[in-house]
């Protein structure tokens, strides 16, 4: 308790001499003040097909594989598919209104990461499948949090994270996300909010980009248009 | 001279004739360079972005006292034990006391710059503790028994080859040289130590105060995975990461990228705001924030240079340094090289011993035009070099401009000094840079431009 006294009174003490204010060097300032990052930001389309085809384009460029499906019938194949190619034994994942339809077509043993559970046992789990809280077309960026996403390891541990999502969970950028966030759980957060942006990736070696560093070496985003 | 001075020209001497490592860091920061003005580009107004976040970095830094209480009190109401050290010391006592109690053994970290500040890895090793980085660049460098080369890319002064033989040596891999390969034998090591840690240390780029939250900014998953598989996970913050707002991260999270690695968003920004929450099922069970100082509130009392502490640690002024790209990260000695760290290092570290890092400077203000939030670096470096001749002149400059100003304000005296100058450089050439030469530090590596044979006085006088 002595040391937050100590250092607060040293702030206080310290901030007691004015600063000058950011000054603009520009001829003509750019009026900042009072602006919000929205309109600095890179522009993103008002129409939502725009702003799905940007998505796509900010996931390939990622190496995320990104899909969209009309029916629900063609995104459970699609996931058979995936789990076929890659001959997953095992999956994890959590309750939810997509996870707990699309999730029992795998005929998989499924570990739940939303209920207690050992991460020895989701660490030997092939594919973490998650549903998310938005899908940000800015960025080509899937916003999960610890309460909507099956915990905080579900979407890192896995060797694949699979997200299951809908067009209508779509935002247009970063200042909405934040938005959404705020009208979801501005009275209660969970523990973990994350912008998950493409496929985990290290370039510490030499500046080249490798896939898989710590996190999961593939991300599929798999959404319904409803 | 400091004894850190003497180390640095000697260690500058070195790497600016190291050919090779000049083009490792050359290719290096080319891509960079490439990727994070092709990221600018796509803002709408780079400007009008530099200057809404220098103005919000202005708002937290201004009103410190506030935002800090703001976001201790929201963050302690959610289960998390806040922590205040006002030194290194008091900072890796309370983690080592952290560590004790819970009676771990083990510790994995991801990379925290304010954990090198401290030394922490050297007290926690000193106590018999086995504290593995997780991070691919720092568990590089931790491996060779470095410390990181540059405050976003820890390994960027070493090639694939001495990776691999590093690796081969400490780890007893085989030796390749794809760094896909590599990048996979440090993934096996490491996600051992992920899943058998007691304890999880990490930094943080961003602390909300509305919201109570840390924010950390990466790549590879490492950081996720240190906040969520430990039981006990501690936090290392300096005071001044502090953000007003939640939405701040908009603008802050694509910028730092940008600036930082080139990319629109690092692959994983991630806010924690609190450990396991209930009703939640992972996490760590405890979550301790240690509130660093470490001679920031002296930082903060300096007006002029306050600033300093807008600083987002994106590197993006030491990829841009002249003087950086020449003598590399290590030749600073300081926990923060490039231009910011010879703006901070005096401050955190004292202004005598580390004065001559103002000096490591062509004042040229790339540094300055770079910066995100529009920190005015190389004035800083101006201040630093004033502020430290005003404390402690030095005897033979001060001596050396009294005997210069004494006789360029005597006609008569100047007239024979040029007069011996013209007579005296000949002369003076034959010893250029030897023991002999009195001028020997400054003409050892640069010309003199020869006199010219009539000062421009003579000639108007002269003239028809």
């Amino acid at each position: 308790m002595n040391e937050r006294e100590n250092i607060s009174g040293r702030i206080r003490e310290a901030l007691k001499a004015p600063a000058h204010q950011p000054a603009s060097h520009d001829p003509a300032p750019t009026p900042a003040t009072a602006s919000t990052p929205r309109q600095w930001l890179p522009k993103v389309s008002e129409s939502v097909d725009e702003q799905l085809a940007l998505f796509a384009q900010n996931a390939a460029a990622l190496k995320a594989n990104f899909q969209m499906f009309h029916m629900a019938e063609d995104l459970r194949q699609a996931l058979v598919r995936l789990s076929e190619a890659e001959g997953w034994q095992r999956v994890a994942g959590h309750s939810g209104d997509l996870t707990n339809v699309l999730c029992p077509a795998l005929n998989l043993p499924l570990l739940r990461t939303d209920q207690a559970y050992d991460f020895h046992e989701l660490e030997q789990c092939d594919a973490g499948i998650s549903e998310c809280d938005a899908l940000i077309a800015q960025t080509g960026t899937v916003l999960v949090t610890s309460r909507s996403a099956g915990g905080r390891a579900l979407s890192v541990l896995p060797p694949h994270h699979v997200v299951l999502a809908r067009r209508n969970q779509l935002v247009a950028d970063l200042p909405a996300a934040f938005e959404l966030l705020n009208r979801k759980y501005a009275c209660n957060y969970p523990s973990m909010i994350s912008f998950i942006t493409g496929p985990s990736r290290t370039g510490d070696i030499e500046r080249i980009l490798v896939l898989g560093a710590h996190g999961p070496k593939r991300l599929t985003i798999l959404c319904l248009q409803d | 001279m400091s004894t850190f001075a003497t180390q640095f020209l000697k260690q500058a001497r070195v790497m600016a004739g190291d050919l090779r490592h000049r083009q490792i860091i050359r290719t290096a920061l080319g891509n960079y360079g490439i990727a994070r003005d092709k990221g600018k580009t796509s803002f709408q107004d780079w400007e009008g972005a530099r200057q809404l976040a220098a103005e919000t970095k202005w708002e937290a830094v201004n009103h410190l006292d506030q935002y800090l209480e703001e976001f201790v009190a929201k963050i302690e109401a959610r289960r998390t034990k806040v922590h205040w050290a006002s030194t290194s010391e008091q900072a890796r006592e309370i983690i080592l006391q952290i560590v004790r109690d819970k009676n771990a053994r083990s510790i994995i970290k991801s990379k925290a710059m304010t954990a090198e500040e401290i030394h922490l890895n050297d007290a926690l090793e000193a106590a018999g503790l086995n504290v593995v980085e997780n991070d691919l660049g720092e568990f590089i460098v931790q491996l060779r028994h470095e410390t990181p080369y540059h405050i976003v890319f820890p390994s960027m002064h070493l090639t694939r080859g001495e990776i691999s033989e590093l690796f081969q040596r400490e780890l007893g891999s085989a030796p390749t040289d794809d760094p896909q390969e590599l990048t996979m034998i440090a993934r096996r090591v490491l996600r051992k130590k992920f899943l058998t840690a007691d304890i999880g240390i990490t930094g943080a780029n961003f602390a909300i105060a509305e919201t109570g939250m840390i924010s950390i900014t990466e790549n590879e998953g490492n950081a996720r995975l240190t906040a969520a598989l430990p039981k006990t996970m501690i936090t290392l913050l300096g005071i001044e990461k502090v953000l007003p707002k939640l939405e701040d991260l908009a603008l802050f999270l694509p910028m730092l990228a940008t600036m930082g690695t080139g990319q629109a968003l690092t692959c994983y920004n991630t806010m924690y705001g609190g450990p396991r929450q209930p009703g939640e099922s992972d996490g760590p069970e405890e979550w301790h924030i240690v509130l660093l100082d470490n001679h920031r509130t002296e930082l903060l009392a300096d007006a002029e240079q306050r600033d300093a502490l807008h600083c987002i640690r994106c590197g993006a002024c030491l990829n841009v340094c002249p003087i950086f790209r020449n003598v590399g990260g290590h030749t600073y000695g300081t926990t923060y090289s490039g231009p910011i760290g010879s703006v901070i290092t005096p401050h955190l570290r004292g202004l005598q011993d580390w004065k001559h890092l103002s000096n490591a400077s062509t004042l040229c203000g790339a540094c300055t035009e770079t910066c995100p939030v529009k920190i005015d670096l190389h004035h800083h470096l101006l201040q630093n070099r004033r502020n430290a001749s005003a404390t402690q002149p030095a005897f033979f400059e001060r001596l050396a401009y009294q005997i210069f100003g004494s006789i360029t304000n005597r006609p008569a005296l100047w007239a024979i000094a040029k007069k011996l100058g013209r007579w005296g450089q000949p002369l003076q050439n034959l010893v250029k840079g030897s023991a002999l030469d009195p001028a020997k530090a400054w003409t050892r590596t640069r010309e003199l431009p020869p006199l010219a044979n009539e000062s421009f006085k003579d000639w108007w006088r002269n003239r028809k």
